[in-house]
């Protein structure tokens, strides 16, 4: 039961905020108020130092080990940047999701036509290839 | 930001020929805007000594910000509030970031446990505590060093209500 629960609310918690004027960054937890808040900052990221509540905000797998309680900011930076949260973030399938999905609610119709023309190209070749196997085996 | 400031608020009886400068008495009052701050300073003046507002004046009323709003502090409350039946002392523990907000969170605390309202409830002082002085054992499982706790029951929100989905093809999972 105790090891069923794999990310926990600590200091050094990387969280992504879904609520509010900073939805989609992430922050790290800088210190806990009480079971609902936490104060929570990103100055690589662009988040003001604040207290937020668990309610508006997602743990995230990635956690900065061996940070101090109350951290300010700027030495937090220098932390962030040793341990390259933001890119560790990135490369995670879930960043790379919102990503897409961001791309793709932010198409054009321009891009949508290219999208349309590319997938057309690649089903001609894979269609194409079948056809030929198809072929052979009959 | 939040309901309640804290005002300093200081006033004198009005000078008489018996009394050419009155002394000042400085209070520092929780109140939701200046117009309250100074009402209830008068309330609280005259419970101590012989000033109303009809012989006295305020002299300024100014607001008391918080030095380090983001740093979180042990707040300790002595309070005084009528119960249903007789007035009883109290000392609450809040752990909050400023000193209106726990004051704030001590007047919601009063009126879900104890049904006091704003007017039945007097905060005598407000304090910040050391950690090593908190008496609450719910203030002090918050203060372990290394603390950490998982969110076992994880409701999801879109982030507007407006994206609310009416039926989902799932049931929702409440594991993190």
């Amino acid at each position: 039961m105790q090891g069923s629960f794999k990310r926990l609310v600590e200091v050094g918690r990387v969280v992504l905020i879904t609520h509010g004027e900073d939805a989609g960054k992430i922050a790290t937890i800088v210190d806990i108020v009480d079971h609902n808040r936490a104060i929570v900052d990103g100055p690589t990221t662009d988040v003001k130092r604040q207290i937020i509540t668990y309610k508006n905000v997602v743990l995230t797998d990635i956690v900065v080990k061996g940070l101090p309680r109350t951290i300010g900011t700027k030495a937090l930076a220098k932390f962030l940047e040793k341990e390259q949260v933001v890119e560790a973030w990135q490369k995670t399938a879930w960043a790379q999701k919102l990503e897409a999905r961001k791309r793709r609610a932010n198409m054009s119709d321009f891009d949508r036509f290219k999208l349309m023309r590319l997938k057309k190209q690649q089903r001609d070749i894979v269609n194409r290839q079948s056809a030929v196997l198809r072929k052979e085996r009959a | 930001m939040g309901r309640l400031h804290e005002y300093q608020v200081i006033g004198r009886r009005l000078p008489s020929e018996q009394e050419p400068t009155p002394k000042l008495f400085r209070m520092r009052i929780f109140a939701p805007n200046q117009v309250v701050a100074k009402s209830r300073y008068w309330y609280f003046l005259s419970k101590l000594h012989k000033a109303k507002q009809a012989n006295g004046e305020i002299v300024s009323v100014n607001e008391i910000y918080e030095a380090k709003p983001l740093v979180v502090k042990n707040f300790g409350i002595w309070l005084r509030y009528d119960s249903r039946s007789g007035t009883h002392n109290m000392y609450k523990e809040y752990r909050e970031t400023t000193r209106a907000a726990a004051v704030e969170s001590c007047y919601q605390d009063m009126a879900a446990r104890h049904r006091a309202r704003f007017s039945s409830v007097q905060i005598i002082r407000v304090a910040t505590v050391k950690a090593s002085e908190v008496r609450r054992p719910y203030i002090q499982q918050l203060l372990q060093p290394g603390l950490k706790f998982p969110l076992p029951h994880r409701v999801q929100r879109p982030a507007k209500k407006a994206d609310r989905a009416l039926i989902i093809a799932q049931r929702p999972s409440t594991f993190y």
